[in-house]
């Protein structure tokens, strides 16, 4: 610990602390632009100069270490008149155009000139232009703002792990911009504009459309992917206009993935449902809420009259919140149709049956980058879960070392210690290899399921990481499943094999929750299932886009188009126009009182931002009413709390009980070497919810373009099929045509198309068996 | 393949010269290989010899642009540099600058209609004590470039 003294004020910070930080530590702020907490040190915009006594001229606090004894003042002559010098540079090209600028308000250059700078500029050169750089759909440019402070180019750099922005030129012409011809296509891009401390990289979806001061802020959690980053919101007259990170360190820290910021564009999409509707005759009528669920209640009533009970299927996706998945829940068990289903896009029932507890992260997400070694089974990381894998890109800058068991080896932007690349099929007995080798490093017992696996070169490269990474007393070592090994259809297996791996090598299963309340669900009860596995009467489809959300698009839609009659509770007038009977307004999570459970088994709750646009209602209510329509029990509550509390009674406490990974009874069985050609079906990261889908801003971007079939070198060559060419793909009797692309990670043998985008809608199922030809 | 097997090994060399990890650090010779071999550094290059190193496009791109002796557009088969800096201006390099547009017809960055001779003004060339000095090609450095001299020098490379 070092004694100093700022502005007279003494304190006692730690070694390495540098000026700046000690000055916030005690509430006295020293203007800065380049530096960021999050970020390394440039201290090349020069603003946070102050005076250290000694020292023969002013210091950058940002990059000025703290020695012993040391005195520092950030309001002395020196310091101010230094202060003023640099905001009289930084001005001298910057123009004066704040009135039309989207910063205005907001803007830290603007704040700053106030605080510290002269009042007027001495000046009356020609002031320099820069063109404007096109850095995709997100990211709107005004370079002459610019100040050169390169936290945007350290953010691409150090952050999002490839640098995407750079500054070219020298001196008078340097110019931040992207390499030639490219724009910036990182998921968590729009995170400079956040750090852009001018009005030189600002959003574009959001451009002229309002002002700093006329937003209301509420704050709200991300509907989308597990980890339930932290948002604000922004409102003016009952219209969501943008969102922005709330920082939480434990789990978004200061940022938020492009799909956290930019989703809300399709809250006040021309798609939304505002209207109850009901098709008549194969037309379409829009009607008022009372008949709509009274047209509902008598339909399922006398369906289970006359079908039976066990005829209906409610099915929701894990994107719902609490409130509505626990009343969706007992509105099915009410129906007697049992347990509603939040696992469209699950194919291993045996895992909902083995598993203990509901499947969550095993630790908190602030503890994953701590972990010494991580093992990824099954995941597109980067696209799956933008910030956990930004989490990662950190530690293993710290020394975490990566590991993979994936059927694509994707860029991660981070240093991978060890990999295994395994078609999906094959996925069980590559972590079967790992298993045994790690048994046999720590000379452990050989479970006996895994006794005959062949542990490759690789499976043991990844047993020694994780072996070595747990040797010393204290060291924690992670292996986390991702959506590829939850969506596969030997789920079950990989699960109990990560658990036995775990056992060996003391390390910790988590699983990287797909949706924002994937905990949620499984803590209050509903199951996995297919439930479209058998023929149904009547399908509730609570936000599920069936061809979209589930395992087999192709499947799921002709199970609902033979259905009797079809409920479909959205925000959103979907491919359920096609298939419904029953279109439901129900609100997005901006209009509704809801909660999430995050991947970690936090229960996040949040109020509605907006009104109901129209006649769309909370979900929660709608189901109240028609819970109270069927004449069950127990559907009087008053707001979502009260439905909160019936569906959490001992609130996180009970959530915590419910938590486990651990896989019971559950033989693994190895197959012998898989042939033929199967697939590798990822969701893909602008087709995972509704939300995202309606985005338009999201859906011009690069990672939103059409499907593309992915082949190995290998594959390629033995099908005799070139980079570009057109191939024919088929999945039993579903068929399309796309453009293939050779992957040089890739395993061989397997076709990469991804799922739930409209033009792969029509195949089977996501890791099924499948056919390709040259067209 | 973008380069010749020869100018991929000369940048293996200087890639040898740093850590495994530290490739990066061959940049400005790889780009410096990359560009007499090509003449010139056009994005294309830039991008291979980028991903040839395993960084960032724009990591490349920063330093192409920042040193004045990459060349990010065609340029003559003679590129003279005429230093302007202070030292040179003060013995004369401004007016071998002129000397040399008026000679050959030409402005600062620009090339001869027959593709001969590009002109440029270049930064401190740590010889001013040789002032007014001038480069060709980069690596040929010219003394005391009187108005003689340089009609010497033009002659020699005509």
């Amino acid at each position: 610990m070092l004694e100093i003294e700022i502005d007279g004020t003494k304190l006692t910070v730690p070694n390495g602390t540098t000026v700046i930080e000690a000055a916030r530590s005690i509430g006295t702020h020293i203007p800065h632009f380049c530096y960021h907490k999050k970020l390394s040190i440039a201290a090349n915009c020069r603003m946070c100069l102050v005076q250290v006594e000694k020292a023969p001229k002013p210091l950058p606090a940002c990059a000025t270490p703290v020695n012993d004894g040391m005195k520092v003042y950030t309001h002395s002559d020196m310091a101010v008149k230094a202060q003023q010098g640099v905001m009289e540079f930084l001005l001298i090209n910057h123009p004066l155009d704040c009135p039309i600028c989207d910063q205005g308000g907001e803007c830290q250059l603007q704040d700053i000139a106030v605080g510290y700078g002269g009042s007027s500029s001495r000046y009356e050169e020609e002031k320099r232009v820069v063109p404007n750089k096109d850095l995709g759909p997100l990211i709107s440019t005004d370079m002459t703002r610019c100040i050169h402070c390169t936290r945007c180019v350290r953010f691409t750099e150090e952050v999002a792990g490839m640098q995407e922005i750079g500054m070219a030129g020298r001196g008078e012409h340097s110019e931040i911009m992207s390499f030639i011809g490219m724009t910036v296509d990182s998921e968590i891009s729009g995170n400079v504009i956040d750090l852009c401390p001018v009005g030189a990289l600002t959003s574009k979806p959001f451009r002229y459309t309002a002002r700093t001061w006329e937003l209301s802020r509420r704050k709200s959690v991300s509907p989308h992917d597990g980890l339930g980053a932290n948002l604000v919101v922004q409102v003016k007259a009952d219209r969501v206009m943008r969102v922005l990170p709330l920082e939480n360190e434990a789990i978004n820290e200061c940022w938020i993935a492009d799909r956290d910021r930019f989703a809300y564009e399709a809250l006040n999409s021309e798609q939304r449902l505002t209207k109850p509707m009901v098709k008549q005759g194969g037309v379409w009528l829009e009607t008022d809420w009372q008949t709509a669920l009274e047209y509902v209640g008598n339909g399922l009533k006398s369906i289970s009259r006359d079908y039976g009970a066990d005829t209906v299927a409610v099915m929701a996706t894990p994107h719902s919140t609490v409130e509505e998945l626990f009343l969706l829940n007992k509105l099915s068990q009410a129906l007697g149709a049992g347990s509603a289903s939040v696992g469209g896009r699950y194919a291993d029932e045996r895992l909902a049956a083995a598993q203990q507890g509901a499947a969550w992260l095993g630790q908190p997400i602030a503890d994953v980058a701590l972990s010494k070694a991580v093992l990824v089974v099954g995941s597109t990381l980067r696209k799956e879960q933008p910030l956990l894998a930004q989490r990662l890109r950190q530690g293993a800058k710290r020394g975490l070392k990566l590991a993979i068991l994936n059927p694509a080896d994707d860029e991660l932007f981070s240093a991978i210690a060890a990999k295994l690349i395994s078609r999906p099929d094959q996925m069980v007995e590559a972590l079967a290899g790992v298993v045994k080798a790690a048994a046999e490093l720590k000379q452990a017992a050989v479970p006996a399921d895994v006794a005959a696996a062949e542990p490759c070169a690789a499976a043991r490269g990844i047993a020694q990481v994780l072996v070595d990474a747990t040797a010393a007393e204290g060291d924690r070592a992670s292996v986390l499943l991702g959506n590829l090994a939850a969506h596969n259809p030997r789920a079950a297996e990989l699960a109990a094999l990560a658990n036995q791996l775990a056992a060996i090598t003391g390390a910790t299963v988590g699983w990287l929750s797909e949706a924002a309340n994937t905990v949620g669900a499984q803590v209050l009860g509903l199951t996995s299932g297919n439930l479209l596995s058998k023929p149904r009467k009547a399908v509730l489809l609570f936000n599920n886009e069936v061809e979209f959300d589930s395992h087999d698009g192709q499947a799921a839609l002709a199970a609902v188009k033979q259905a009797e009659m079809v409920v479909a509770f959205s925000a959103f007038k979907h491919g359920a126009v096609d298939y419904a009977d029953v279109l439901l307004p129900i609100t997005p999570f901006s209009e509704t009182a809801g909660s999430f459970i995050n991947m970690e088994g936090k229960l996040q709750t949040f109020n509605g931002v907006v009104k109901p646009l129209g006649d769309s209602r909370p979900g929660w209510k709608v189901l109240r009413v028609l819970g109270n329509l069927l004449a069950s029990e127990g559907f009087d509550f008053d707001n979502a709390e009260a439905v909160r509390k019936a569906a959490l009674p001992q609130g996180e406490a009970g959530i915590a009980a419910k938590l486990g990974n651990a896989v019971n009874g559950l033989a693994v069985t190895l197959q012998a070497a898989a042939t033929g050609l199967v697939r590798m079906g990822e969701v893909p990261i602008y087709q995972a919810d509704a939300l995202v889908r309606r985005a338009p801003s999201l859906q011009k971007t690069r990672d939103a373009a059409a499907p593309l079939a992915g082949l190995s070198p290998a594959t390629a060559a033995q099908l005799g099929v070139a980079e570009g060419d057109t191939v024919k793909v088929q999945q039993g009797e579903a068929q399309g045509s796309y453009t293939a692309t050779i992957m040089a990670g890739l395993a061989d043998g397997v076709v990469r198309l991804a799922t739930a985008h409209p033009t792969t809608a029509q195949l089977g199922a996501m890791f099924g068996s499948i056919q390709l030809t040259r067209a | 393949m973008m380069l010749t097997p020869e100018s991929l090994a000369q940048i293996d060399r200087e890639v040898a010269k740093y850590p495994a990890d530290q490739k990066r650090s061959a940049v400005m010779s790889a780009l410096r290989i990359a560009q007499v071999e090509k003449g010139w550094l056009s994005s294309d290059t830039i991008k291979f010899v980028a991903e040839y190193l395993g960084i960032a496009p724009m990591a490349a791109h920063e330093v192409a642009t920042f040193y004045n002796m990459y060349d990010r557009a065609p340029v003559g088969k003679y590129k003279i540099t005429v230093c302007t800096n202070l030292p040179c201006a003060l013995s004369g390099g401004v007016d071998a600058g002129e000397y040399l547009q008026k000679k050959l017809g030409i402005h600062f960055n620009e090339t001869t209609a027959d593709g001969k001779f590009t002109l440029k003004e270049g930064e401190c060339m740590g010889a001013c004590g040789y002032a007014p000095v001038l480069l060709v090609n980069n690596h040929t450095m010219c003394n005391h470039m009187t108005p003689d001299a340089i009609d010497r020098k033009l002659a020699e490379l005509n």
